[in-house]
């Protein structure tokens, strides 16, 4: 079993008030940083730690931080990111639900070490009520002194607000996020300038993932060189893995970095193995956009070294024969699903939060959509393979936001690896259109382009 | 210039109605809007459509944008176009309970296929579909962020989580009780924010 830095007292009773989670360590990371370190003493802990983004990208945290423009006289802002809308990633939702302080406390800190005074959790509004639970740690640490004027006599002042989305996967997107919080379109914007430059309202923007700031504060805690010793290389630490799909026990475990993969799926602290006794077919392990690996590329790389959770080792043989470790979404996939099938079911995910901004995304995307369909209801040709295969590579690459990749990289990946797989669906129509294979289905009435997010203008 | 006139969606419903939010709730809406910093107001435009949303009526009439724009010294354009981006805002009438079933990728294999199935045979309506005596509305959603707990579905802004039919069955049962008993199922958003 790893070490617990993030999910410790996760099983302590009321740990999500404030009482509880003080009488275990809770704040003592905000005294210690406030009362004892300056600014640049926390920002080189975190620098020290080799803190990479937790929301996907996996970017070194202490380095975005350094970027943000101090010498500008307007007001900076720390945005943090709750809007977690990746399919297969939920554990930014299990850390704010059980441990709403942690985040609290991340924030506090971060915003120390920023210069920021004002700070906005951006959340998705499907999860209003995770806005109440923390409206009430914030009132709570408001109450205590950990929140409002003058924190513990410091003079440092921070105000922190809870702004809901509603329901459109782009805003997890930085700078769509930040028009969104503007009060428009999450479209995302140019870059540059980046929103360390011009973020929200123009002026100088730090925006973080939940996971991210929570983890700031056992870094302070611990020390970033301490904190640095966990893992392996450049992934160092814990990382929160939200395990879904065909396996026994599905949820959050936070692992250290560098844990054998093939450990995380059957060992019984984690996966516990694959449901039904069935065997392994494919993982997607960082969200639905990373690509789709097979069983044995997925346990080991292709240099037949053991592959691990690290952002390196998931990305051993690049895209030919490797994926990414993203936001930690790890989806399982048994014997009996199609991946023909399970493709399509993602691409429609894809058209139908494509914001429609960018051509190569909004038209590639429902492109992608129909071909499959036909490919998946026994419809297809043998040239939509190659096709799909194009298309995708054009929308890769030629787009304002990594969305277009995104909707890309799981089909591209998907014939990669499976292309035996697409060829039985057009060799096979009879088979394919009769037989119940993989539980995911889409309705041809759906191919249409509806209204809200994404196609239909007006 | 007289923007309403000109501006127009084929799903924009105008009732013709004056509406306003009462004294309590337009007190949280202030306190919203003083959230953000002076002249960015427009930031509040998203929660105050929340609220505006569950108030006034289910969804977001012509008339309830145009006033959430009148309250936030914005052009009603910035509320269309707003209102039409987000999937969780609703330009249609709704029933009193909307049920959203998730069938992006983890939840399809955990079985939300047919939990939505079920929904469909039980209520005999399809996705974006009502049912005749207005109580519940259908519909497909994109991943909630459940993948663990999947089958998922959203009843207004409640979770049900690991859905069997049986499950179902008896939620639906609940839940026309409430309505029977004039009950609220769950919290409002205005009361989510301190």
């Amino acid at each position: 079993m790893g070490r617990k830095l993030l999910l410790a007292n996760i099983d302590v009773p009321g740990i999500r008030g404030f009482d509880a989670y003080r009488a275990h360590g809770g704040y003592a990371a905000v005294e210690k940083a406030l009362r004892g370190m300056s600014v640049s003493e926390v920002s080189a802990e975190v620098n020290r730690s080799g803190l990479r983004g937790r929301g996907g990208a996996g970017f070194p945290t202490g380095l975005k931080w350094s970027f943000l423009d101090r010498k500008s006289d307007k007001p900076r802002y720390l945005v943090c990111n709750a809007d977690e809308s990746e399919p297969g990633t939920f554990k930014d939702r299990y850390l704010m639900h059980h441990l709403p302080h942690l985040l609290i406390e991340g924030l506090i800190i971060s915003s120390y070490a920023l210069g920021v005074n004002t700070c906005y959790i951006y959340i998705r509004g499907e999860f209003k009520y995770i806005v109440g639970i923390l409206e009430r740690a914030i009132r709570e640490a408001h109450q205590h002194g950990f929140l409002g004027e003058n924190i513990l006599g410091t003079g440092f002042s921070l105000n922190i607000y809870v702004h809901p989305g509603a329901g459109a996967y782009i805003c997890g997107e930085e700078t769509a996020l930040l028009e969104s919080l503007e009060g428009k379109r999450g479209n995302p914007r140019i870059k540059p300038p980046f929103p360390a430059f011009k973020g929200l309202y123009g002026c100088p923007t730090v925006v973080n993932n939940v996971e991210t700031l929570a983890t700031v504060v056992p870094i302070i805690n611990m020390g970033g060189d301490e904190y640095a010793r966990i893992g392996r290389g450049k992934s160092t630490g814990t990382k929160l893995i939200s395990a879904s799909g065909n396996i026994n026990n599905p949820g959050v475990f936070e692992i250290e970095m560098g844990l054998p993969v093939e450990d995380f799926i059957y060992a019984p602290e984690y996966c516990g193995g694959i449901a039904n006794e069935k065997y392994l077919k494919a993982v997607i392990p960082g969200g639905s956009s990373v690509p789709i690996l097979p069983a044995d590329l997925m346990l080991n790389t292709a240099k037949g070294e053991k592959r691990l959770m690290t952002y390196e080792s998931l990305a051993d043989g690049d895209f030919v024969s490797g994926t990414m470790l993203g936001s930690g979404g790890f989806i399982v996939y048994d014997e009996d699903q199609c991946i023909v099938r399970n493709t399509l079911n993602l691409t429609h995910f894809y058209r139908h939060e494509s914001c429609g901004q960018c051509s190569p995304c909004r038209e590639g995307t429902s492109w992608m959509e129909k071909v499959l369909y036909r490919l998946e209801h026994g419809e297809g040709k043998m040239s939509d393979i190659d096709l799909l295969v194009r298309v995708a590579k054009n929308i890769e690459g030629n787009t304002i936001c990594p969305l277009g990749d995104a909707a890309a990289w799981p089909v591209a990946s998907a014939i990669r690896h499976f292309r035996g797989e697409f060829e039985y669906h057009v060799k096979h129509p009879e088979v394919v259109k009769n037989v119940h294979h993989g539980a995911l289905k889409i309705e041809k009435e759906s191919l249409i382009p509806d209204s809200g997010t994404g196609v239909n203008y007006w | 210039m007289e923007y309403n006139n000109i501006i127009t969606h084929p799903k924009f419903i105008k009732e013709g109605k004056t509406v306003a939010f009462s004294d309590e709730i337009m007190a949280k809406v202030q306190s919203l809007i003083r959230r953000y910093p002076d002249g960015q107001q427009k930031s509040a435009l998203l929660p105050v459509l929340h609220i505006a949303q569950e108030e006034l009526g289910g969804f977001l009439s012509v008339d309830v944008m145009d006033y959430v724009a009148s309250l936030l010294g914005i052009q009603p354009i910035e509320v269309y176009e707003v209102a039409t981006f987000y999937s969780m805002f609703y330009l249609d009438k709704m029933g009193k309970y909307v049920i959203e079933v998730c069938r992006t990728g983890p939840c399809a294999i955990s079985g939300g296929e047919q939990i939505l199935a079920h929904l469909q045979d039980v209520l005999e309506i399809k996705p974006g579909e009502t049912t005749s005596d207005g109580i519940f509305s259908l519909k497909e959603v994109e991943c909630l962020g459940s993948c663990g707990t999947g089958p998922v579905m959203q009843v207004n802004t409640e979770y049900y989580e690991k859905l069997t039919p049986g499950k179902v069955d008896k939620l639906l049962e609940d839940l026309r009780e409430y309505v029977n008993r004039d009950k609220q199922g769950d919290s409002s958003w205005a009361e989510n924010f301190c």
